[in-house]
């Protein structure tokens, strides 16, 4: 029966190609600009470590008071040095990490070549555990390496591409910012997106990669610069990164690993202890706000999601929502010229299902040609994202089968959908009537 | 013209009519929203910077330097260093002026600070985003001193970066003196930065310098820039280079290999040397982005609306060959069918457009409450609805003219469609 439905739904279509094909054109364009927009929605507002976003925090509070003036109704969104270094020796996270962005010189492997600067972080050991960093060749590297200060580094798999020909590189030594480190692991693709565990510096979204980790205290000692953002709310007492290092400003991302709510309640509790704590030293002389945010509510506290990608999103939204509209009315008329036909079928002996069946296959039909059509636009779609959006955001938007998928399902349920109403329209004609009037 | 034979033959069409109507309002609603932000997005587009803009060029890089021991004999060397590598630019053909500059408007990276008018002030004035640079960085910049004078050799200093030296002179804009000292002048007189003790000395007011971040935290004061005498010393260095317009290009294809030239002991990122024009293209990627964006939507909107008024209209007209046949016969004139159809479709979008006003209104609100949206000027509804008015009388003409041509002897004829 559905192949008959289907056969007559062709020969209908091709009978008013015109209409048909405006419906064909609106459908796709339609579906393919919210399929699009709803790509990089999609890309911008993922979870960057699913299974384990849940449990990964952020501490924040007040170290700076209400100094300065300028309103703020938030804590800052990072640490100063001093804070961060207490966080790490009091421990009190089954895991936690103070990290922050550097990008030393490699040295040129030899003199054809100049030196280039690679992007990367440091962190501590638990950081690897912690964020789920996969690694190809060997591992991070030991509690003690970061107590020593060693000269160890995990590298990215693209730059032991580029120095060591993707052979394992775990023992091999590299130099940078002046001083020789041994690989002790290399990245396996890890580029995530956004950047959670250090949205301070990056603002989520980045095409920095992620070259090089190495153990904090040994970055600082090697006096390897941070290139994020410093905020400071009063001049720093001397030069340079030392001057940072004892400055209250704030360039540090914190991270810790709390694993159930009695851990979460601990390390809050926790938190206000040290405020306190630094309360008595007479360091705050105000009530500093402790917050201790979960990943989710962090990224959504540094909006890192542009409110651009929600608003195009939301009109795309809206434009699918016209073609609907629109494709009801088309189909109305579509369906509507052919009463005649109706009644004649129904006066054959059609039941007015098997004719309410007949018209929304055909809504199907019209909804899934505009679907191929809309995956050609789609493709377009996503390459003028490409070239209109900023290269952080873009990046990230991409074709896939779901997506594909995804415009399909959307044509072919939105014009069944619209399809309903004239359907129902059309097949109530009353036979008799009908012939009558023709 | 009359009205009856219209509000007749939409009673007998009303679900269409009310789809065209829903459709005009959606449309509507959308595409003023829509309008808004690209005007708004074009109009931060638009912002000037206070630079001349034309020949200037910026170039970033960092030494690859061994870890020093002594600060101050450090800075020396960079300074010094930073002092050579100009001298070298200076030398490129085309090249007429260089200075050092920590940042320029757009490139978000910034120290803001704030300004006082007494020692010691915990709340400041205004805000303020710092220009840290040596003698030739109004002349570099291209920006127009109004009142007093430029930095001299003898004002700069030469200082770490993060440095927490207050100056001993400043410039600044004169929409940061109008904020500070409101309509009296404000050359000669003093302020005090940051809550410092010491006093710094207006030299001289520029006309307008836009502050380096484009982000909206610095939107309530987009151009308090204060321009201070200093040449920061890092392990990175940042010059400003103005060529001749037509020497641009060549002259940052040859920057790399001069300073590689006077030193290779350093790096240049690939994005370490840019023209103002890339470094403008790359702020407002996604404020032009989001407006051509916005304008395809619009675009597709009314397409979408006005292919949906074609096709029902044609319809309307094939189901009603008899009537107008008959209407005709009894004297009606082709001009009188062809008014017809623009008239009921000016009742239908008119419907469509009060109902429409209200949604985008609505909708106004609603993206206010949620995002960093303001109050929809009412200029742009009434151009968005005219917009739409006019698209589907555009729309209907076509299927309108068809119908006029329709003859009498259509009234005869036992079918018509």
């Amino acid at each position: 029966m559905f192949a008959y439905y289907v056969g007559i739904a062709v020969r209908n279509l091709r009978r008013s190609w015109g209409l048909t094909l405006l419906m064909v054109l609106a459908i796709g364009l339609g579906v393919a600009a919210s399929v699009t927009t709803f790509a990089v929605f999609r890309a911008v507002s993922g979870d960057p470590v699913p299974d384990k976003s849940s449990q990964l925090f952020v501490p924040l509070f007040d170290m700076w008071g209400p100094r300065n003036g300028v309103a703020r109704k938030d804590p800052p969104d990072a640490l100063d040095y001093f804070d961060a270094m207490n966080l790490m020796r009091d421990h009190r996270a089954s895991r936690q990490s103070a990290i922050y962005p550097i990008q030393p010189a490699l040295a040129p492997a030899d003199s054809n070549h100049h030196s280039k600067n690679i992007d990367g972080n440091a962190v501590y050991s638990e950081f690897f555990p912690m964020a789920e960093v996969p690694l190809r060749f060997g591992n991070g590297w030991s509690d003690n390496d970061d107590r020593q200060h060693a000269t160890v580094a995990v590298i990215s798999s693209a730059l032991n591409d580029e120095l060591f020909a993707g052979k394992n590189s775990v023992g091999r030594t590299i130099n940078i910012a002046g001083k020789d480190f041994r690989v002790v692991g290399v990245l396996d693709n890890w580029n995530p997106q956004p950047r959670f565990y250090d949205v301070h510096n990056s603002g989520g979204f980045t095409t920095q990669k992620v070259d090089i980790l190495v153990p904090f205290q040994t970055a600082i000692t090697a006096g390897i610069k941070n290139t994020g953002n410093t905020n400071c709310n009063s001049a720093m007492n001397s030069a340079g990164f030392d001057g940072l290092i004892q400055s209250n400003c704030v360039w540090i991302s914190y991270m810790v690993e709390l694993r159930d709510a009695s851990a979460v309640q601990a390390f809050r509790g926790y938190l206000d202890d040290y405020v306190n704590l630094q309360n008595r030293a007479g360091r705050f002389h105000w009530k500093s706000d402790t917050r201790l945010m979960g990943l989710r509510e962090w990224l959504e506290f540094e909006e890192v999601a542009p409110s651009d990608t929600h608003l195009s999103l939301l009109v795309a939204i809206g434009l699918l929502a016209v073609c609907i509209i629109n494709t009801t009315g088309l189909l109305l008329a579509k369906f509507m010229r052919r009463r005649g036909e109706v009644g004649i079928r129904r006066a054959l002996g059609a039941t007015k299902r098997s004719v309410y069946l007949q018209f929304v296959t055909e809504a199907s039909l019209v909804g899934l040609s505009g679907g191929v059509f809309g995956l050609a636009l789609t493709a377009l779609g996503v390459a003028g994202v490409h070239a209109l959006l900023p290269k952080d955001i873009a990046s990230l938007a991409h074709l896939d089968a779901g997506l594909l998928g995804l415009c399909l399902l959307t044509a072919v349920v939105a014009t069944t959908l619209a399809g309903l109403f004239p359907a129902a329209r059309a097949s109530a004609v009353q036979p008799a009537l009908q012939l009558k009037m023709d | 013209m009359k009205l009856h034979p219209i509000i007749a033959a939409m009673r007998r069409q009303y679900a269409g009519a009310i789809l065209i109507a829903l459709q005009i309002a959606l449309t509507l609603a959308i595409v003023c929203n829509a309008m808004f932000i690209i005007a708004q997005r074009v109009s931060r587009i638009d912002r000037p910077t206070g630079l001349q803009e034309d020949g200037l060029y910026w170039v970033t890089q960092q030494w690859v330097l061994p870890a020093a021991d002594d600060p101050t004999k450090k800075t020396a060397q960079l300074d010094a260093m930073q002092v050579e590598d100009m001298a070298a630019l200076r030398r490129i053909p085309g090249v007429t002026s260089v200075a050092s500059v920590n940042t320029l408007p757009l490139l978000n990276s910034s120290r803001d600070g704030g300004v006082a008018l007494e020692p010691n002030q915990a709340s400041p004035l205004a805000r303020t985003v710092y220009y840290y640079g040596d003698e030739n960085m109004l002349s570099t910049l291209g920006a127009h001193l109004v009142e007093g004078r430029e930095f001299t050799s003898g004002d700069v200093l030469h200082e770490a970066a993060q440095a927490s030296h207050t100056p001993s002179v400043v410039i600044i804009t004169k929409e940061l003196a109008k904020s500070v000292f409101g309509e009296s002048s404000a050359l000669g007189k003093s302020i005090y930065l940051d809550g410092s003790s010491s006093p710094s000395r207006i030299v001289g007011i520029i006309d307008r310098l836009q502050v380096s971040t484009t982000h909206s935290w610095a939107d309530t004061f987009t151009y308090h820039s204060t321009l201070v005498p200093v040449r920061l010393s890092d392990d990175s260095s940042t010059y400003a280079v103005r060529t001749t317009p037509q020497a641009l290009d060549k002259a940052i294809r040859a920057t790399a290999s001069t300073l590689y030239g006077v030193s290779s002991a350093r790096v240049i990122a690939e994005d370490g040397i840019r023209s103002y024009a890339a470094i403008r293209e790359d702020a407002y990627r996604a404020d032009m982005g989001m407006a051509i964006l916005m304008a395809s939507v619009c675009a597709i909107l009314l397409a979408v609306t006005a292919a949906g008024i074609v096709g029902l209209t044609s319809f309307w007209v094939a189901q009603r060959g008899r009537q107008i046949g008959i209407r005709r016969a009894l004297g009606a004139r082709k001009i009188d069918i062809f008014q017809h159809f623009h008239l009921e479709n000016l009742f239908i979008s008119s419907v469509g457009a009060v109902v429409g006003i209200v949604v985008a209104f609505a909708l106004n609100a609603w993206l206010i409450e949620h995002y960093e949206m303001r109050r929809i000027p009412i200029v742009f509804v009434l151009l968005a609805s005219l917009l739409v008015v006019a698209t589907g009388q555009f729309a209907v003409f076509v299927p309108a003219r068809r119908a006029s041509k329709i003859t009498p002897m259509a009234a005869m004829s036992n079918r018509t469609n």
